[in-house]
């Protein structure tokens, strides 16, 4: 397989399709941290863009993600989490449901990166619920937009890592 | 998307028919209080199909976010390896406030099951693998958060008061006959 993924292409939406390069971006992880995408080259990056923290079921897509981060490290791949609440937000909220996998703010200037992403709804001023999975080599491979209130789950993604050459 | 992609076996827990015109499977967590809301109208809606719906439960602990959900899954399993499953099922979900391991202990004990057998379970993991499996199926089959439920293989993403779950059991019964 030379192309990734490219024959499976699911594109729903305004969202970044697969086969393109991932926009490259340096995001505040914590008050004092920083995460860069380009640092994850050489292993799958999941991108989860979702509209805001404290949602308040169980159904919580990032708690579900939590919960499937086994799965997803099978694959060696790394989880970030992507919306427009600001680091302390994403602290707290991240504290309060024990996540072991960064929430990056796409604070300032609000939701640059879910823009470059295709992944921003500037009529409410939320990201998108959009997932993108980057290939090692920091092309999107997959990429697929949820309704807004929809919880994806994780079947799409987990599909969409197995579908990556080696 | 949201097919059941683990078909219903003889290895699951169910209740009615194996042949009954309707599989009803939720995948739930007895730490979830949402689950603990499901778990009186589930019952309402096999009492209202009678024997034309089976039901199936599926282990789907969010144990990062519930701390007693995966324990109280093995303990269900536990019991259900002793033929007791549905008794031990709606213990957990009828007492899901005081949910810990007192409450496994008194409900093994009522059970007349053992309870250093089930410190044993618990300590040597013996059902956590049973509980992974379910908890995978659903992940693969595009269970997002709890309950869930799937009616003939299809994820119900409507709620799950009495009327909405009923109304699409009688769909599914309606689109197998004329399929």
């Amino acid at each position: 397989m030379a192309q990734s993924g490219a024959s499976n292409i699911t594109h729903s939406g305004g969202v970044v399709p697969a086969g393109t390069v991932a926009p490259n971006f340096t995001l505040h992880a914590t008050p004092d941290q920083t995460v860069t995408l380009s640092d994850f080259l050489g292993r799958p990056v999941i991108l989860a863009f979702y509209p805001a923290d404290w949602s308040p079921v169980c159904g919580d897509q990032m708690a579900l993600y939590n919960e499937v981060l086994p799965e997803f490290q099978k694959f060696g791949a790394e989880l970030l989490g992507v919306s427009v609440d600001g680091a302390w937000c994403h602290r707290a909220f991240a504290e309060a449901r024990h996540l072991h996998f960064p929430l990056l703010a796409d604070f300032e200037p609000k939701g640059a990166v879910a823009r470059q992403y295709g992944a921003y709804r500037a009529a409410d001023g939320v990201c998108e619920r959009a997932l993108f999975i980057i290939d090692k080599n920091g092309s999107i491979s997959w990429s697929y937009c949820s309704p807004i209130a929809v919880n994806p789950g994780a079947d799409g993604i987990l599909e969409a890592l197995e579908d990556l050459p080696e | 998307m949201a097919i059941l992609k683990a078909p219903v076996t003889v290895e699951d827990h169910g209740q009615g028919p194996e042949d009954a015109e309707v599989t009803l499977v939720e995948y739930g967590d007895y730490e979830c209080p949402h689950c603990g809301r499901a778990y009186p109208i589930v019952h309402q809606v096999q009492k209202h199909f009678g024997e034309r719906l089976r039901f199936v439960f599926r282990n789907f602990p969010l144990s990062q976010m519930h701390p007693h959900a995966e324990a109280a899954a093995e303990v269900a399993e536990f019991a259900g390896a002793q033929g007791k499953f549905w008794e031990m099922h709606g213990g957990l979900f009828e007492n899901q406030e005081r949910l810990g391991e007192a409450l496994f202990l008194e409900l093994t004990k009522e059970l007349k099951l053992s309870t250093t057998a089930l410190h044993e379970a618990l300590e040597q993991k013996t059902f956590e693998a049973r509980v992974r499996a379910d908890f995978t199926g659903g992940i693969r089959s595009g269970v997002n958060g709890t309950p869930t439920f799937f009616i003939n293989g299809h994820r119900h993403n409507g709620s799950f008061d009495f009327d909405e779950l009923v109304a699409a059991i009688r769909e599914a019964m309606i689109t197998r006959k004329s399929a």
